[in-house]
């Protein structure tokens, strides 16, 4: 159930756009209007969940410390996984962002009889993750060539890169085969990771199978299902789409649309899903906040007026113990009447 | 409530049918509710308890009442819901911090086997991921569009009374010892969501007793243990007493007293009870040594906070004694002792919640002239920092022939460690007190330490088979050091580790005892004018 709807949800959504695309006049809904309005979608969507968040302050410096703090001068300082100010706080983010520098610290435990508990490192989701976000990022970075004219040097470079093992042709190009391992890799162990395969939710599945169909129809599109996949109509409806007029002048295959349709579901569907840890990290207050707490005050907008229960309350309660233990009181106790 | 035999409890954690062993559970997480027997919760706060703090001006305690957590009726208000959601929309206006962590999850699992709760009883809602989850599955049905619209299908859950309940287990079991945000690639913090389960339980009157009681005496009296002023003197003086029957010194400290230099505050256990009394005796010592011109006080006698399991409301009420008494004594900086939630209130939260503390000075030690600049803003640094640096200048002369009896190891608190970056300094004073120590395994210290197992306010006995499950990683690692390296002292700075570590080990590693790094310093410490008798057991001679 959690991972068969997902999947069948992106089924139909394959059927939509193949049966669609090929209704006549159908084309510039799912070439032009769909991509619009998902893009539309995704800009204000993800615009809108950043301020959303940003609305809320951020009442307490909480960072999590990873490292020693900084304290006596003789004592080493770990710039990184503890900073104390902002350039070190961004060298910090670079690590956790760039190179996922706490999937890195990844373990794996179990107990045996005994009972024993073991640690061991667990490199895997590491190694995964970085293929399939690169390979995603390089993906999407590629793509620009067909939205810009001329092409710059440095997306031809990067696709010169991509292609460099120069196997097949048209060349097979790296990130497609990392993005499917990456993708095949996290769904795998979904399903095997008890742990993991617990926890999961259709929220889970389906952005998988989502980008899955995406570059399983990229791939086909490129290497494969060739017919009416003429390139320069399709470049000339994406640089359309970008400078806002768009036109779909040939006939194109329908795994087109597919690729297409998916994509656009795919941004449509990012900003009100987890998809979102993609602007998430950057605001992780355990992460992107110095531990400088003692050093500089951090200011809690709406720090509520609590006063503590009060010395002369306390002393009211007990002067008479405190005078007999000879603790120091602010109001002696009033003389005592006569017997 | 007796213990379960550690035999039967070892063999239950390592091949009992659990999804840490490999079982999978046949229903959804979201369709096994959470069912109360006795040692599987803690006992609710007493409704005394709860009136006097709901009459206090600043906080908010509805709901007094009795009730019992195995009986079906909770005696919720009669529009609870209504009080929860309208918490929950309070508090994603007023954290951040919650917003991103309801939002950004993925369900990488990287968290899982990171809690030690999760590791001592295999109950999938003990994995981080999934306490999040009893929270966020709310959120997403109320509070997003895509719950708004699919419901259940986008995960989301509605709130019922079989939530609250599981939140009210769940939030009991989680110590907010962060170990599970260090492995997290966005940082996500169990802590802050246990902490606003909590917050949110509290709303509808539901809270234990082993948190709201102490929070009440601190209140009150100035300290968790409730010791009225003249008790808490005299605690101390009991131990200036034995302190000179040992050593021959007669340490004169002194109470409440204006103008002292410093304040010194540590947790009230400290005073209280073994095998604290040892690490206090500590503290005489040393600032007898040198001489500190510094004052205790009855009204701030306490440096734990249990409002920070609570809310920040309590939090913030418990805190400002601090330096409410520290302007009044007219004080230059404090010091504070051996402790870690404490210091994750006083590193964190203080200066935020109470301060500025322009009426002190930035920290500047009398003896050695070092200005602590780490501290130039809350001016209170910690004793291991101040130890540490008087070792540094050669202030202090040891023996450490006078701990020859002890083989140690240190734990590293959660707070101090993930919440403060202290992890060097008391490495540095043990290298320098103690002949030899070993480090426990490295997956086990650090940023990446186990929890004791009774954090947050669940060191309390009638949940003991829970705490010695969730307290097995970090003897399981302490037991390690005992046989390879013949360890047989549990060194740490942290008072509740001091009472629940001594209970740990008791049960999975008895040939291991506890005690505060100041308890090894004081011991070791050569001092001027000493009459020190034979004391084979260092501080904890009997004599």
């Amino acid at each position: 159930m959690k991972y068969t709807f997902p999947l069948a949800a992106v089924i139909a959504l394959v059927l939509i756009a193949w049966i669609g695309s090929q209704i006549p006049g159908m084309q510039y809904l799912f070439g032009v209007a769909i991509p619009y309005l998902a893009m539309a979608i995704f800009v204000g969507g993800f615009c809108y969940r950043v301020a959303h968040w940003g609305k809320s302050p951020v009442p307490f410096r909480i960072p999590t410390t990873c490292g020693q703090g900084y304290s006596l001068p003789w004592i080493k300082h770990d710039k990184l996984e503890s900073p104390v100010n902002t350039s070190q706080v961004v060298a910090r983010m670079f690590m956790e962002i760039f190179l996922f520098r706490s999937l890195w610290r990844n373990t794996k435990s179990e107990v045996h009889p005994g009972p024993k508990v073991t640690y061991e490192s667990s490199k895997w989701l590491w190694l995964f993750g970085i293929i399939f976000h690169y390979s995603f990022l390089v993906v999407v970075l590629r793509h620009m060539r067909l939205f810009l004219d001329p092409v710059p040097g440095l997306i031809q470079f990067m696709e010169y890169g991509d292609s460099i093992l120069q196997i097949g042709a048209p060349t097979m190009y790296l990130t497609d085969a990392g993005i499917v391992l990456g993708l095949l890799f996290l769904f795998g162990r979904r399903l095997v990771n008890p742990q993991v395969r617990y926890i999961s939710l259709a929220n889970d599945y389906f952005p998988l199978f989502l980008i899955l169909g995406i570059a399983v129809t990229g791939i086909l599109m490129r290497f494969f299902i060739r017919t009416d996949i003429d390139i320069t109509a399709i470049k000339q409806l994406a640089v359309g789409l970008v400078t806002l007029q768009p036109v779909i002048t040939h006939k194109i295959g329908a795994i087109f649309y597919i690729h297409l349709f998916l994509v656009s579901v795919l941004l449509a569907y990012f900003p009100f899903s987890k998809l979102m840890h993609l602007g998430g990290v950057f605001l992780s207050p355990t992460r992107n906040m110095a531990n400088d707490n003692r050093m500089r005050r951090h200011i809690n907008p709406w720090n509520p007026e609590i006063k503590p229960h009060s010395y002369a309350g306390y002393e009211d309660e007990f002067r008479e113990f405190m005078v007999d233990n000879n603790i120091p009181v602010e109001k002696e106790l009033p003389p005592k009447a006569e017997d | 409530m007796a213990v379960v035999n550690k035999d039967k409890l070892g063999v239950s954690v390592a091949a009992g049918p659990s999804l840490m062993t490999g079982s999978i559970p046949r229903k959804p997480w979201w369709e096994v509710p959470a069912v109360f027997k006795p040692g599987n919760y803690a006992y609710p706060a007493k409704k005394e308890k709860v009136e006097y703090l709901n009459e206090q001006p600043g906080l908010h305690f509805p709901n007094a009442r009795e009730w019992n957590p195995e009986e079906d009726d909770w005696k919720l208000p009669e529009n609870w819901e209504e009080i929860i959601l309208n918490g929950i929309k309070e508090r994603l206006d007023k954290f951040r911090s919650l917003k991103i962590f309801m939002d950004c999850c993925v369900r990488c699992g990287a968290c899982a086997d990171k809690c030690h709760f999760f590791l001592g009883t295999g109950d999938p809602k003990n994995m981080p991921v999934l306490r999040a989850e009893l929270l966020r599955s709310v959120y997403r049905n109320d509070f997003t569009l895509a719950g708004k619209l699919l419901g259940k299908m986008a995960g989301g859950r509605e709130m019922t009374a079989g939530v609250l309940k599981e939140w009210f287990m769940y939030a009991y079991q989680c110590t907010e010892c962060r170990r599970c945000s260090v492995f997290c690639p966005y940082g996500i913090d169990t802590a802050e969501v246990t902490m606003m389960i909590r917050e949110l339980l509290h709303l509808v009157g539901v809270g234990i007793n082993w948190i709201l009681e102490p929070a009440s005496n601190s209140n009150r009296t100035g300290n968790h243990m409730g010791l009225q002023p003249h008790t808490f003197k005299d605690n101390v003086d009991f131990l200036t007493e034995d302190v000179e029957n040992l050593t021959g010194i007669k340490t004169e400290p002194t109470f409440n007293r204006k103008g002292a230099e410093v304040l010194f505050i540590t947790p009230s256990a400290d005073v209280f009870a073994e095998p604290g009394l040892y690490t206090a005796m500590g503290y005489l010592l040393l600032f007898h040594e040198i001489g500190l011109d510094y004052t205790w006080s009855t009204y701030a006698s306490e440096g734990g906070n249990f409002g920070l399991f609570t809310n920040n409301e309590t939090m913030k009420k418990l805190n400002a004694k601090m330096y409410a008494e520290a302007k009044r004594l007219g004080v230059k900086y404090i010091i504070g002792g051996e402790c870690g939630h404490m210091w994750r209130v006083v590193h964190q939260y203080m200066d935020t919640m109470n301060g500025p503390a322009d009426f002190m000075e930035v920290p500047k030690s009398s003896v050695t002239g070092t200005v602590f600049e780490n501290a130039a803003a809350s001016k209170m640094i910690h004793i291991s920092e101040f130890t540490a640096d008087l070792i540094k200048h050669n202030k202090l002369k040891f023996d450490k022939s006078r701990n020859a009896n002890v083989k140690a190891t240190f734990h590293d608190s959660c707070n101090t460690s993930r919440a403060m970056g202290l992890l060097d300094e008391p490495r540095y004073i043990l290298d320098h007190v103690v002949d030899d120590w070993v480090e426990m395994p490295e997956n086990t210290i650090r940023e990446k330490t186990f929890c004791c197992g009774s954090g947050t306010g669940l060191n309390t006995d009638e949940i003991m088979e829970l705490r010695m499950r969730g307290g097995l990683p970090r003897a399981n690692a302490v037991k390690y050091v005992h046989e390879k390296h013949d360890v047989n002292m549990l060194s740490c700075v942290c008072a509740i580790d001091r009472a629940t570590l001594s209970g740990l080990m008791n049960y999975w590693v008895p040939e291991v005892e506890v005690c505060g790094l100041s308890e090894l310093v004081g011991n070791a410490l050569v001092l001027e004018g000493e009459n020190r008798q034979e004391l084979d057991e260092g501080l904890r001679t009997l004599i």
